[in-house]
């Protein structure tokens, strides 16, 4: 029965390579789960917050922004109902980016307290969402911009 | 009037191509040659209904007929003409109607071209595709009806997503992975009707061998635009972000190259067979996968996915198709024997064994990556992502070995491999191989991955031409006559071979530029006023002012640059934020790209003070970058050579294949 015995050995084979892969595969996965959590969320974790590969997604808190261009360092608190957090970020904030909007950070909370972010994102919307009252619109703040020719 | 004609036009598709799948079936059953006719017309006629739809569709939104649904939802006034025609797509009724028209026109092509002449197979093939149409004209009628009526019709709607209508490859990528995903339909239809009528020999594969081609090659030109679309727009200057969108776009790929090769070994071994089917059914699991993620809206959340019904029809038509498959397979597993069975571990079966290995792991590792979030938010009440480290520390070793396993596999022939005359044939890539990893390191790469992937791409570039110069000289040596003559020559006497080859090669400089704008990217993050300039690896990229544009859809706000290379003025580019109308302050970036041969200049806006005093530039240099969108138009181009000459078998198969009946080896 050799033709038998090719078949198990080939069988046995098979199993440990997919096995071998399938943990490959698993341990990958646990590895770099990115959670994502409101501040709320990150500090109820207690411990568990600190140095884990985290989206934090909440709203500028209006009047924390503190944007220096020239050293590109940027700082703002995020907020949900349950909390706050403070984000620092070496990378300009994105094109959209206004204080009270929605925004989605990537990073890890650090012992200190600050959110050490590597990139921030604004939270898009699909939907149609019309223009709201009290925002100056785009082309009203950048009017000046125009040029006559 | 014209939201009615659309309307019927799906409920009478429906209609049609219900009647086309009993008429097959019944007319198989009963000999009834007249039925088996009937629902080859159903099959035009549903061609020619969807037609109608789509043309109903895209006259409204012309006319701006905001009365219909879909128009009031993605339709604008002040949106240009172009953009209106292809918000068709821009969202998910639209694109569903829009997938109903691609697969008739599918069915109808496929029916007509097949004929009658493969009788039962053909019948049932024409039901199966008929089939999955009736899945998509459920859709709709009910959960995506584009029809609906909008009462009062508004005088505006908002236009499409601003992203959708910020370039021009929007324009592309969407129909091409249509024309990919779709028309993976019409290799799965034919083996589900060899399977019910139970003509298991290799018609299916010799009948459905172009159209896999012709589908692989539009996913393959489709998930590049893709990549471009998201280099040109997004403004992170990366291609590939291992988003689930994309994920579902390349699953499909990697398992139809899978089959495209293991085909292969059965047309010329015999063996594979339930592998292939498996393959297949796989593949066009994985298009219906793809859409049920990027349409269902499950991949923000899953519980956007119980907001709407379209996700429960997506998952039950799974569910449907997994079953009905496997218990046809299952039933079938005796007479889908090999056979054949492999001769030796040398040879190009063996080579095509472990790049189906490579390639259903690949596609393993994406799925698992792409479907866990969806499994920890559903069992744990986790919402979590899967990040791009993953799937890269996963998929990079895999890519590296598919690079080399593309250079050996022409190296080796079919059944036996001669040591000596592999040992002749791999002499020049291997020192092409040995030349790359010295001049890389040389150069100054320090990047592991990278240097071999460059090392593999010279192996494999110069392993398939070396097929190709071979080719032509000893043709050139039987027959006389020029270098061209003889190139065009051989390619016309297995275009198959041939232009394989070709694709291989496409690929390879597919992979070159992936790995150079990865690897050895370089960046900087840098906030001028006007007259600075910032420096990148020997371009200076000077800030020179601040300007806007009114336009009628969007308002523009562009920074003013020049170039300049050792001080002299190289060119412009202009880097822009514009501001949709109807989506309030959010701004879509346009990146302003310079793209050379050697390496691409990339400019993205990402900030500037309202008087226009600063602006915030992101400056990426990104080396071979252009080599990734060149190498699938080569790969396209050798799908293309692949199916031109692809009816005519050009070597009876050196396996003494028919002696052996089926089951005796067993």
């Amino acid at each position: 029965m050799k033709g038998g015995r090719k078949k198990i050995g080939a069988a046995l084979a098979l199993i440990i390579v997919l096995s071998s892969f399938g943990y490959l595969v698993y341990g990958g996965i646990g590895e770099n789960i990115v959670y994502f959590v409101t501040p709320g969320e990150l500090l109820a974790k207690g411990n568990d917050a600190y140095d884990r590969p985290t989206r934090l997604g909440g709203q500028v808190v209006p009047g924390t922004m503190e944007w220096d261009a020239d050293a590109l360092d940027l700082r703002f608190t995020l907020q949900d109902e349950d909390g706050q957090i403070r984000v620092h970020s070496q990378k300009a904030p994105p094109a959209m980016f206004r204080e009270g909007m929605g925004v989605i950070v990537e990073g890890k909370l650090t012992r200190t307290g600050v959110f050490e972010s590597s990139s921030v994102m604004v939270k898009h919307s699909n939907e149609y969402r019309p223009p709201e009252d009290g925002h100056p619109k785009p082309e009203d703040m950048y009017k000046s911009l125009i040029r006559e020719s | 009037m014209i939201r009615l004609i659309g309307l019927s036009a799906c409920i009478a598709a429906l209609a049609v191509a219900s009647y086309g799948v009993v008429a097959a079936t019944v007319g198989v059953k009963r000999r009834e040659a007249a039925l088996v006719r009937s629902a080859r017309s159903a099959a035009y006629t549903n061609f020619g209904l969807m037609t109608l739809a789509n043309l109903a569709m895209i006259y409204g939104l012309i006319t701006h007929d905001f009365s219909i649904d879909y128009v009031a939802q993605v339709g604008s006034r002040a949106t240009p003409l172009f953009f209106t025609i292809i918000s068709l797509w821009s969202s998910l009724e639209g694109s569903i109607l829009f997938w109903g028209w691609v697969l008739s026109f599918y069915t109808a092509l496929a029916v007509w071209l097949t004929g009658p002449k493969l009788g039962s197979l053909g019948a049932y093939a024409n039901a199966t595709m008929l089939g999955v149409g009736i899945f998509f004209y459920i859709l709709l009628v009910g959960p995506a009806n584009p029809w609906g009526l909008v009462s009062p019709a508004p005088m505006d709607g908002p236009g499409p997503n601003p992203l959708l209508q910020n370039h021009w490859l929007m324009g592309v990528h969407p129909p091409l992975l249509y024309l990919g995903y779709v028309g993976m339909t019409v290799p799965f239809a034919f083996g589900i009707g060899a399977l019910l009528s139970g003509r298991l020999d290799d018609t299916w594969l010799r009948v459905t061998h172009r159209w896999t081609v012709a589908a692989w090659g539009f996913l393959s030109l489709a998930i590049v635009a893709g990549m471009w679309w998201s280099y040109e727009v997004l403004g992170w200057g990366g291609w590939w972000a291992w988003d689930p969108v994309e994920n579902a776009s390349f699953m499909p790929w990697l398992t139809a190259t899978a089959f495209m090769h293991s085909a292969m070994v059965q047309e010329r071994r015999g063996l594979l067979r339930v592998w292939n089917m498996s393959l297949i059914i796989s593949t066009f699991l994985l298009t219906i996968l793809g859409t049920f993620l990027t349409r269902s809206g499950i991949i923000s959340s899953v519980h956007a996915f119980s907001e709407g019904p379209i996700g429960m029809y997506f998952l039950a038509f799974i569910a449907v198709v997994l079953v009905f498959s496997l218990v046809l397979l299952t039933g079938r597993s005796n007479e889908l024997r090999s056979e054949g069975h492999l001769d030796t571990m040398v040879s190009r079966e063996t080579v095509f064994l472990v790049n189906n290995l490579l390639l259903t792991a690949f596609t393993f590792t994406v799925l698992l990556g792409t479907m866990f979030p969806l499994v920890a938010e559903a069992f744990r009440g986790e919402k979590v992502s899967v990040g791009a480290p993953f799937f890269n520390q996963m998929t990079v070793p895999i890519c590296v070995m598919l690079l080399f396993l593309v250079g050996v596999g022409p190296m080796l022939p079919w059944r036996v491999a001669d040591l000596k005359e592999f040992r002749r044939k791999a002499r020049l890539p291997l020192i092409a191989l040995v030349l790359t990893l010295v001049v890389t390191i040389a150069l100054g790469m320090r990047n592991i991955w990278g240097i071999i992937a460059f090392a593999f791409a010279a192996w494999s570039a110069t392993a398939n031409l070396q097929e190709f110069a071979q080719g032509t000289a000893a043709r050139r040596r039987a027959g006389g006559g020029g270098w061209i003559g003889s190139l065009f020559g051989l390619i016309n006497a297995n275009p198959r071979r041939y232009g394989g080859y070709v694709a291989h090669l496409g690929l390879i400089m597919s992979a070159i530029g992936m790995t150079g704008s990865s690897v050895l990217q370089s960046d900087i993050v840098s906030t001028l006023r006007p007259g600075q300039s910032v420096e990148l690896r020997g371009y200076n990229v000077r800030f020179d002012d601040l300007q806007a544009i009114d336009e009628p859809h969007r308002f523009v706000v562009l920074a003013n640059l020049t170039v300049l290379i050792d001080d002299d003025v190289a060119g412009r580019m202009d880097p822009r934020l514009n501001y949709y109308r109807t989506r309030g302050e959010e701004a879509i970036t346009t990146p302003s790209v310079r793209s050379r041969a050697h390496q691409d200049l990339y400019v993205n806006l990402l900030a500037f003070e309202q008087d226009g005093s600063t602006a915030t530039l992101h400056v990426i240099v990104e080396p071979l970058v252009v080599w990734i969108w060149i190498g699938s138009f080569v790969v396209a181009f050798g799908a293309l050579i692949t199916m031109v000459g692809g009816r005519r078998r050009t070597r009876p198969p050196p396996a003494p294949r028919r002696q052996t009946l089926v089951g005796q080896e067993a």
